[in-house]
């Protein structure tokens, strides 16, 4: 039992703090999310320049070997600063599903440069009709001479349109689920871009008759790598949330300190403090939380799902506990988008609605627990 | 980063749970596992089984007679004892006089009362809470006047637990009545036997005889009897409040709750399928389950914090209102799992040794009461409200 961290991990942590204080205030933000540069972008450069690109794959595929705790720490960094880049869209997610299915080629052509901060790519799994169900999806691969034919629709692909290919899931004609490699300029691929209410660069993709040669295949059989990959972005975006829960509890504190109301400080109030109380209570659980979907990466398939459902399920109702909390204690201001703590309270109730929701991921414990008892 | 025990922790997990397979008396076991009240007879013999063991005194250093453990172990043992079924230790000797007579009491007092506890000859009780002094126990009024070698104390204490078996009482009284509120108080160990004590039960809303008021009228209590020095008795007091409180989540026993209940509900019966299937049950149980992964991780995060040396303050406040919410919800849903079975009320079974003639009727008698019985989690030992206040002042400079 164990929950320090390394003298490594600490400086890691130390960095990326020091990273997020000079590169991403509010200001610098904005302009990011302006201009948003793909893998140019001179904070996504950084990244490379500090390993933090390399750090969450294997030796054997050209990465430092991290484990969760250290991808833990990035994410939570990441998560304090609020940070637009696509770390987890861009990088994490379709890195991870390369490193386990890609052979020595494709992970030469597309792993590579992608730990090298050349270019970026982004994972189309999700559809219209399917909800979170990873599996329920009605885009079709056929084979088609000695190549592959793609057709259908795909929704809220995060960093489609900084991506130089995406990963694409679809349905074989035998029922298995099938993963492709679609360069963002092929022929019948079209590509919506839009933000998200949290700012999150995403695309819906239409993919009519796309052809694809051999070489695009992934894996014929790719369900199980990407519920592992599933997985870690679920672990990752618990972390995240506990670190936006962390400035989002911090900045209503130092609101509470600050604002005077009939003549004193609003943190003199017994029952605002004691819903910052349960704000700090809700943001510690979660934290473990997050500590246990981290931790719960390694074990076999059906412990790390259940384990991380309960997560995921329980940082997204802590989320957004938080963020209520700290729009209802700003009063006035946490409605404005002047007030900063508003776009934290977007991102952590948003965070809810990738990669399954509280109901999404309660349901699963409730299955589990069914068949167990 | 890593939340499993090491090697030796396994193994000494086993080494307890084989103890209490063979050493905890079977009908200990079984009343603690239907809810019944034990016996102060019972709860000694548990105890001098532990004592002989050396495991009675677990948070106390090897040169007073502990073992030796550290928080793992502690917590190790506490789980596995909620989950056999053991009874807790009455705390009021072991856990709590003790480690004040050993960082305040004098040599001689130490000499005298800590084998005495260690060898369960003596039971204490707490005489801290009064009827004017609940969560704000430094307003307390029992005023003791120094007459030569004795003080003379005259006052009235409350919810005394388990004060009907108590042959010593461990108490705040106000010597210094000029000084400010915390300044004129001390502690003193008064012998139950002492003329002028009166103890009256308070009987609780489950029919339980738990607690008792205790009165005090003139009573003689040497000096030698006081620990520390006149005045000192609120840094004894805040001392105990603080000292080795990692165990104040209950999670052994929200475990073994949980592990009840889920059990239960697949047991009772819904419309000819298990309770467990009804969704919006169902429901609850997941929330509750899912409380208890995150409150175990926390506790797991400050067992590691005691283990690698800092102390541990008000996180134990955050366990303690979670801790307690938890297992009040756990009690509403075992309830409300029993159905119509929880309407039937047997206090001589419950609480005394009456037999029930149907075995459904005993596994269900308790449960109504406990749900009653643990509304006292969010009170006692500073309410939840109090706990939120401490944490916004000490955690959060508020």
């Amino acid at each position: 039992m164990d929950f320090s961290l390394s003298d490594e991990q600490r400086m890691l942590a130390d960095t990326l703090d020091r990273l997020m204080a000079d590169r991403v205030s509010p200001e610098q933000r904005r302009t990011m999310l302006e201009a948003p540069a793909g893998a140019r972008s001179p904070l996504w450069q950084t990244f490379a320049e500090l390993g933090l690109l390399h750090m969450p794959f294997t030796e054997e595929v050209g990465g430092l070997g991290g484990d969760g705790t250290d991808l833990m720490i990035i994410m939570q960094a990441l998560g304090r600063g609020l940070v637009p880049e696509p770390y987890l869209a861009g990088l994490v997610l379709p890195g991870e599903l390369l490193a386990r299915l890609g052979d020595a080629e494709q992970r030469e052509r597309w792993l590579t440069p992608l730990l090298e901060g050349e270019h970026q790519l982004a994972l189309a799994w999700q559809e219209n009709d399917a909800r979170y169900d990873a599996h329920g999806i009605s885009t079709t691969a056929r084979r088609d001479g000695d190549g592959w034919r793609l057709d259908g629709h795909k929704q809220l692909v995060f960093n489609a349109a900084s991506a130089l290919a995406m990963l694409v899931t679809a349905r074989l004609d035998d029922g298995r689920l099938g993963l492709f490699v679609v360069p963002a300029d092929t022929t019948g691929l079209s590509r919506h871009d839009y933000r998200t209410i949290d700012d999150q660069l995403a695309s819906d993709l239409t993919l009519d008759a796309i052809a694809l040669t051999n070489d695009a295949c992934l894996g014929l059989d790719a369900a199980q790598a990407l519920d592992a990959t599933q997985a870690l972005g679920r672990a990752a975006l618990c972390a995240e949330a506990v670190g936006a829960m962390e400035v989002a509890c911090q900045q209503t504190l130092d609101y509470l300190k600050e604002r005077r109301q009939f003549g004193t400080p609003l943190s003199a109030f017994q029952s605002l403090q004691h819903r910052m109380v349960d704000m700090h209570l809700h943001l510690e659980q979660a934290r473990s939380m997050a500590i246990l979907a981290t931790t719960s990466l390694a074990l076999a398939d059906n412990e790390r799902d259940y384990r991380i459902a309960a997560a995921k399920a329980y940082c997204g109702e802590a989320a957004r506990f938080i963020a209520e909390q700290a729009i209802q204690l700003h009063g006035g201001m946490g409605m404005t988008e002047e007030c900063y703590v508003s776009h934290y309270a977007k991102r952590l109730v948003m965070f809810d609605h990738y990669l399954g929701d509280v109901d999404h991921h309660l349901e699963y414990v409730s299955d589990h627990l069914l068949n167990v008892a | 980063m890593n939340l499993t025990y090491s090697a030796e922790e396994q193994a000494f997990r086993q080494e307890v749970h084989d103890f209490l397979a063979t050493c905890l008396p079977d009908d200990i076991r079984e009343r603690v596992r239907l809810g019944r009240r034990l016996s102060a007879d019972d709860h000694v013999r548990w105890q001098n089984i532990l004592s002989e063991r050396g495991w009675l005194a677990a948070n106390w250093p090897e040169d007073h007679g502990g073992p030796g453990w550290g928080p793992v172990q502690r917590h190790i043992f506490d789980e596995a004892c909620a989950a056999a079924h053991a009874p807790t230790v009455v705390p009021f000797g072991v856990n709590m006089v003790a480690p004040v007579i050993m960082t305040f009491g004098s040599e001689a007092q130490q000499r005298y009362y800590l084998p005495r506890i260690l060898a369960n000859q003596d039971w204490w009780c707490q005489g801290y809470s009064e009827p004017g002094a609940g969560s704000d126990l430094a307003s307390l009024k029992t005023r003791a006047v120094r007459d030569g070698d004795h003080y003379i104390v005259t006052g009235q204490k409350t919810w005394t637990t388990l004060g009907q078996h108590a042959n010593m009482m461990f108490c705040l009284v106000r010597t210094d009545p000029d000084a400010k509120k915390q300044a004129g108080i001390s502690f003193l160990l008064i012998d139950m036997a002492s003329p002028g004590i009166t103890v009256r039960p308070i009987i609780t809303l489950d029919g339980a005889h738990e607690v008792n008021e205790v009165f005090l009228d003139e009573v003689r209590v040497p000096v030698a009897n006081r620990i520390g020095e006149e005045g000192q008795g609120w840094t004894c007091a805040k001392f105990l409040l603080t000292h080795e409180r990692t165990g104040i989540a209950g999670l052994g026993h929200a475990k073994q709750a949980l592990s009840h209940l889920k059990s239960l509900a697949t047991r009772v019966q819904h419309r000819g399928r298990p309770l467990l299937e009804l969704a919006s049950f169902r429901q609850r149980v997941v929330k509750a389950e899912l409380e208890l992964m995150a409150l175990e991780v926390t506790n797991l995060r400050v067992i590691a914090a005691a283990r690698d040396g800092s102390v541990p303050g008000a996180e134990s406040s955050l366990l303690k209102v979670r801790g307690s919410e938890l297992r009040q919800e756990l009690s509403e849903l075992t309830r409300r799992a029993l159905g119509p079975a929880a309407l039937p009320f047997f206090p001589d079974f419950l609480h005394g040794d009456a037999e029930l003639d149907d075995p459904a009727q005993a596994e269900s008698a308790a449960g109504a009461a406990q749900y009653f019985n643990r509304r006292k989690l969010s009170i006692y030992g500073g309410a939840n409200e109090i706990q939120k206040s401490i944490v916004a002042k000490t955690i959060l400079g508020m």
